[in-house]
């Protein structure tokens, strides 16, 4: 069962809105998955020069769920990303140089470096930001959130919808159930979409739930529910639309199963020991995302090679860029860190033991910690 | 309404109606809230006045209720969501803590909800609709948590709480919901979250307590003034985070002698962390040890006799100021 389910064919409905896209929207789509590649492949260089902090999260070979998903979204929608959705938020405007910040703990980073990796957002008015709302690492819990974020889209009589990403795992939890059975219940407008990458860390889906497929899990929430060939961007693009144009049309909650793959352990230490031997091999070699999707490109829609070279090279440019001026910014000052847990008061008081020290040399030694790169000991490559 | 004396429900009844006609963006959410009026009909007649939009009936969902209401917060609106008992506070934890209270730290996202919800024993509700969770809320940064004793600080706190820019956990005593009455200040009454109340002026000993045992003090106090000639003072929290300690370290060098009172349970209990702020900052001026009145730690039960047993009274409160004032 599990065998058969970690390899999807090209088996979704035909992708009539990712087809007629014009060429410049396809060439867009390359690019964001050729971004959120190749910066990640950067990331992963930084983390083995004990650069990146923390830990490192890969999404090979699912970007093009992340991203082709995204892009059925208005500039106005807000969408809140799972740890894989890197190339969703690039596609809703966060930058690189915010990502490789973020990563390196920078005091100039978007959460001035109180949060990890790509946990930061920006949300509020349509028009003055972005539309994507930083997750947090207990699992499922921005299903209800979002939820809450549509219902002030109702209750506004506001024209935006909201997108949430799970992942196989967050099924099984609490604020997954309560968040989708809310909003199908208030019929806001949102989209939920389970990125179904075949592991929750080690837990292969097998051991996640005893229903067959993710996507039966709408009957239960009376919404309507779709499987699309997550590695095949086009068909993750008009599945996302088709749901995204229900909301906005007052329909209320849709579920969209994205089958994919993970090739990465859940976090750059993970070694994947528990992965069937070729399993990882197997998918680089006949499903990769971009080499698919490059296949489309140059030969249905007769994109010359050059064309695209071209897009790797301005990436490659852009990320080379970014890392420069994200590795000019300094550490945060300690005493930042007692900033801002309420409105009011604005800031904490040191504790005594504090008050008047010298904390000028706090954080300047990085410590060896469960997410930092040991080359003697090895890890996922 | 003014001159005329109303309950502490009807209080609070009164902070959200008023905040929701000076505010459209204040909106209610929760189980049972519409129709029916809520399990205590604190929201009694909102649907009418307010309709379906701004009073949501929600499916048993305490981990929605508190997530949705962070996600329009965030949008700005200003939520004022209902556990139908506090007990089922519990369901949220994760939401509230890991979620609702890191959101302005982490991710500088504006989270203005009130959680409110009947709360406290003495009422025979057994285990599981009698709790006092309000120190495992107290113990994360980022959360507000008040809890009133008088119609009146209930109405002026949930008015502050629902105006605050933060997250408010606001705890109603349903002990206290019929049983105390008061006359609401005319206006725009406003109560700041933060500072105690002096409930009872005196110079000898000093009860520093809120909410229901509040009331069970004042009795004590009366008692031990009129049998043993001894001055009490009573100071009502009313807010429990922050906590005023500018009023607690005022008590404490008036009387130098010090007990305190809460329903909740004992280990982990806010008199631990009372008694811990008094020694690091006013030592000198005890004049005898840092005493507590607390509930045992048990589940409370639901038999009177058990239940009477468990919990705080009044004897338990004459007995202990009477130890402090022989110190």
């Amino acid at each position: 069962m599990a065998a058969r389910r970690r390899s999807p064919g090209p088996g979704s409905a035909a992708a009539h809105l990712g087809e007629s896209l014009p060429l410049e929207r396809k060439l867009a789509l390359y690019r964001w998955m050729r971004l959120t590649r190749t910066l990640e492949e950067r990331l992963v260089a930084l983390y083995r020069q004990t650069k990146v902090v923390g830990g490192l999260f890969r999404s090979l070979g699912q970007e093009a769920d992340a991203v082709g998903s995204c892009f059925a979204l208005e500039p106005r929608d807000v969408m809140s990303p799972l740890i894989r959705n890197m190339g969703a938020m690039l596609v809703k405007g966060a930058t690189p140089v915010e990502i490789l910040k973020q990563y390196m703990a920078k005091g100039d980073s978007p959460t001035r470096g109180r949060e990890l990796n790509i946990h930061f957002g920006d949300i509020g008015p349509a028009g003055t930001t972005r539309g994507f709302l930083g997750q947090i690492s207990p699992l499922g819990d921005m299903v209800p959130v979002m939820a809450g974020v549509a219902m002030s889209f109702k209750a506004r009589g506001e024209d935006r919808v909201g997108l949430v990403y799970v992942g196989d795992g967050a099924t099984s939890t609490g604020a997954f159930h309560e968040g989708i059975n809310f909003a199908a219940v208030q019929r806001l407008p949102l989209v939920v979409i389970i990125e179904n990458n075949g592991y929750a860390y080690s837990t292969p889906t097998s051991k996640q739930t005893a229903a067959k497929q993710f996507v039966d899990k709408a009957i239960g929430y009376g919404v309507p529910g779709e499987q699309a060939d997550g590695n095949d961007v086009l068909a993750v693009y008009d599945v996302t639309k088709r749901a995204v144009d229900r909301a906005r049309a007052g329909e209320g909650v849709t579920l969209i199963e994205l089958m994919t793959y993970r090739r990465k352990g859940h976090a750059e230490h993970d070694n994947q020991s528990y992965v069937p031997p070729g399993e990882i091999e197997k998918w680089a070699a006949e499903n990769d995302p971009i080499d698919r999707y490059v296949r489309v490109l140059t030969e249905r829609e007769k994109v010359p090679t050059a064309t695209l070279a071209e897009i790797d090279a301005s990436v490659s440019a852009e990320v080379d860029e970014a890392t420069e001026i994200a590795e000019r910014s300094g550490t945060p000052a300690p005493l930042d860190a007692l900033e801002g847990v309420y409105a009011e008061p604005p800031r904490e008081r040191p504790l005594w033991f504090r008050e008047g020290a010298d904390v000028s040399g706090l954080g300047q030694e990085r410590p060896e910690g469960w997410g930092t790169w040991d080359a003697s000991k090895g890890g996922a490559r | 309404m003014a001159g005329t004396e109303i309950t502490y429900l009807e209080a609070i009844r009164e902070a959200i109606d008023e905040e929701m006609a000076r505010d459209p963006e204040v909106f209610l959410l929760g189980e049972d809230i519409g129709a029916y009026g809520g399990a205590f009909k604190v929201t009694d007649g909102m649907l009418a006045k307010y309709g379906e939009a701004r009073v949501i009936d929600s499916p048993i969902s305490e981990i929605a209720i508190v997530g949705a209401a962070a996600g329009a917060a965030h949008m700005g609106m200003r939520p004022v969501v209902e556990m139908q008992f506090i007990d089922f506070i519990a369901n949220a934890y994760d939401m509230l803590t890991n979620y609702v209270a890191t959101a302005r730290y982490r991710a500088f996202l504006p989270c203005p909800m009130v959680v409110r919800g009947p709360s406290g024993g003495y009422v025979r509700g057994g285990p599981f609709h009698s709790q006092n969770p309000e120190a495992g809320f107290i113990h994360t940064p980022g959360l507000k948590v008040v809890y009133p004793s008088t119609a009146e600080d209930a109405k002026g706190l949930m008015k502050a709480a629902i105006r605050d820019d933060d997250c408010v956990l606001f705890f109603e005593h349903k002990y206290l919901y019929r049983r105390i009455k008061g006359v609401m200040p005319a206006g725009d009454h406003i109560v700041p979250i933060g500072k105690a109340r002096t409930a009872r002026v005196g110079t000898d000993v000093s009860i520093i307590t809120y909410a229901a045992t509040v009331h069970k003090a004042l009795e004590a106090a009366e008692r031990l003034q009129a049998e043993d000639g001894l001055s009490v003072e009573v100071i009502d929290l009313r807010s429990l985070a922050p906590l005023d300690d500018e009023a607690i370290v005022a008590t404490v060098r008036k009387t130098n002698r010090v007990l305190v009172v809460h329903e909740d349970t004992r280990t982990g209990g806010i008199a631990g962390e009372i008694t811990a702020r008094i020694n690091e900052t006013c030592f000198a001026d005890l004049d005898a040890p840092v005493l507590r009145v607390t509930a045992h730690d048990i589940p409370l039960p639901y038999a009177p006799a058990l239940e009477d047993f468990v919990l705080p009274q009044v004897d338990d409160i004459v007995l202990a100021v009477r130890r402090l004032a022989a110190w």
